[in-house]
């Protein structure tokens, strides 16, 4: 739901329609969009809901049932719209189609939970990948372009221009707001969990959590991730990808020590590691485990649990950390695999035999400009001891680096090259 | 829901086939044809003249300016089109998939406007 539309004011009403807002406006409008696919015209039926709400049960109390309340006015209002906008025959055909969906479920009932179906709408192949995990996180969970944009570092303007066309895009293009068959489900469920993923990565930009908005990104991102998993039980990539997310996001407070200064993994204060958070990734990642039907996330999660080892043994599992990224580097062939897979060479086998294995810049263009191969670089050379090419490696790393804290930290390590 | 299926490949190619492959691909769109009529989708459906037979018409300040050849000179070549009714896009992608010309060309599937 948009802050906008629901007012600042911190009434009962207020917090209810907030409460309903955060549990149900995708539901709510999968339901609208199932038929007609016109998430935008769902979307605006159900903001123009929540504002009668607003003005309605401070006078007239709660509605025992919220969601029925709202889907009620919603689609009236949906109907309305559809009367009003639509010219031609189209519109007799729409308006017939809309009260046949609409009036099947009673008000009162259970509303289905149409939800994952409008992510794999979202998330269709025929809509531009990069604009994907905007459109999950602002139809799913009503979050505002505004907000969105911050997080992934777009002008509000250009973020609501594009999630506009996507949605047009679902509607003029027929995409059906459905689970696929399971002979495709793998393919578009990876569809899924990239985005989710990535709107999680974004949320790490600022792991400090000073911007807000930006913090509260990674949060929404494990709402959707616990949504899919709930929802698809037996889907071990699922499992894997929120047990992965908890497992990052169980280190949030020792990433940043309290002057705000960037913390390395391998530094970090075990106790400030969210222990209970810990816990359930781990016994997600046994659950998907179980069903036998190894991938990516689960992969990266079984990485972030050998890390946690050091909880209870003082030490990171780095055996299981390395086996784990040769397989993931055979999985993938991504080069930021096989950067962090150096790295893991460095501690098992030291620095020189992980400088021969990291991926080099003349083979990839794509690194020239990755800070984290740079700091890698860096990290590895000082180790060796050519600190005078370590020196220009942490250079490199610093300027291409966004975020201030790591960027001290990164000056701090260089300083330590001694030339 | 209305789409056209447009079938883009390169004419140069088509030429070079010796007369039996020709006739191999002909049998197969003619089966496609078929599958889409079986299942009762067809609401249309052309193969389009060569290129060479092109001819390009505007009309600029009142005056019709026609020119030889298609109107935009690209490697792949609009071939010909299907117009099938399916209910939705992931229904019409299944059967572009199906058409011979996504195995040598390209097929850009088109929403038709509803009425």
């Amino acid at each position: 739901m948009n802050d906008a539309s629901l007012g600042n004011d911190d009434t009962p009403a207020r917090r209810v329609a907030e409460a309903v807002a955060r549990r149900s406006y995708g539901k709510l409008v999968a339901f609208l969009a199932a038929r007609t696919r016109d998430v935008a015209a769902a979307e605006d039926a159900l903001s123009e809901a929540f504002a009668a709400a607003l003005a309605d049960w401070p006078r007239s109390g709660c509605p025992s049932n919220p969601e029925a309340w709202l889907l009620t006015v919603a689609r009236r209002k949906l109907i309305d719209g559809a009367r009003h906008s639509r010219i031609g025959e189209a519109a007799g055909d729409e308006l017939q189609r809309l009260a046949e969906t609409l009036d099947t479920t009673a008000a009162d009932a259970d509303i289905p939970d149409q939800r994952l179906a409008l992510m794999f709408a979202c998330t269709h192949p025929a809509i531009d990948a990069g604009i994907r995990a905007p459109l999950m996180l602002q139809v799913v969970l009503g979050l505002d372009a505004k907000r969105i944009a911050s997080a992934f570092l777009m002008s509000p303007a250009a973020m609501s221009k594009r999630l506009v066309r996507a949605k047009d895009k679902i509607r003029q293009a027929g995409i059906p707001l459905r689970i696929p068959e399971r002979d495709e489900l793998a393919a578009r469920l990876d569809s899924v969990l990239d985005a989710i993923y990535a709107a999680f990565a974004d949320g790490w930009t600022d792991p400090g959590g000073a911007d807000l908005a930006r913090r509260d990104l990674t949060d929404e991102a494990i709402f959707l991730a616990r949504l899919v998993a709930n929802l698809l039980p037996d889907e071990a990539e699922a499992l894997g990808l929120l047990a992965c997310m908890l497992h990052a996001q169980a280190r949030r407070a020792a990433r940043r020590c309290p002057r705000g200064d960037y913390v390395p993994l391998d530094e970090q204060e075990v106790a400030l590691w969210d222990a209970p958070m810990i816990d359930e990734a781990e016994a997600l990642l046994r659950r998907a485990g179980a069903l036998r039907s190894i991938g990516r996330f689960q992969l990266e999660a079984a990485l972030q649990s050998a890390h946690t080892e050091r909880r209870r043994s003082g030490r990171a599992n780095w055996e299981a950390v390395l086996m784990l990224y040769d397989a993931l580097t055979t999985l993938t062939g991504s080069p930021v695999v096989a950067i962090n897979r150096a790295l893991a060479i460095a501690a098992v086998h030291g620095a020189e035999a992980a400088l021969a294995a990291l991926p080099d810049v003349a083979a990839d263009a794509r690194l020239a400009d990755y800070q984290p191969y740079w700091a890698a670089r860096a990290d590895l050379l000082a180790k060796t001891g050519a600190c005078d090419d370590a020196h220009a490696a942490y250079e490199i790393a610093i300027g291409l680096e966004r975020d201030d804290a790591v960027r001290r930290f990164l000056r701090e390590r260089q300083s330590r090259t001694a030339r | 829901m209305q789409y056209l299926l447009l079938l883009y490949a390169r004419e140069d190619g088509w030429n070079a086939l010796s007369q039996a492959e020709k006739e191999r691909g002909m049998a197969a769109y003619t089966a496609y044809t078929e599958a889409l009529r079986n299942a009762g989708v067809l609401a249309g459906s052309n193969r389009l003249q060569p290129i060479s037979a092109a001819t390009t018409v505007q009309v600029v300040d009142g005056k019709t300016q026609v020119l030889d050849g298609p109107y935009a000179d690209t490697k792949e070549q609009l071939g010909g089109y299907y117009m099938i009714d399916v209910p939705d896009l992931d229904a019409a992608i299944a059967w572009a998939a199906r058409c011979p010309g996504a195995g040598h060309g390209i097929v850009e599937v088109r929403p038709v406007w509803a009425k």
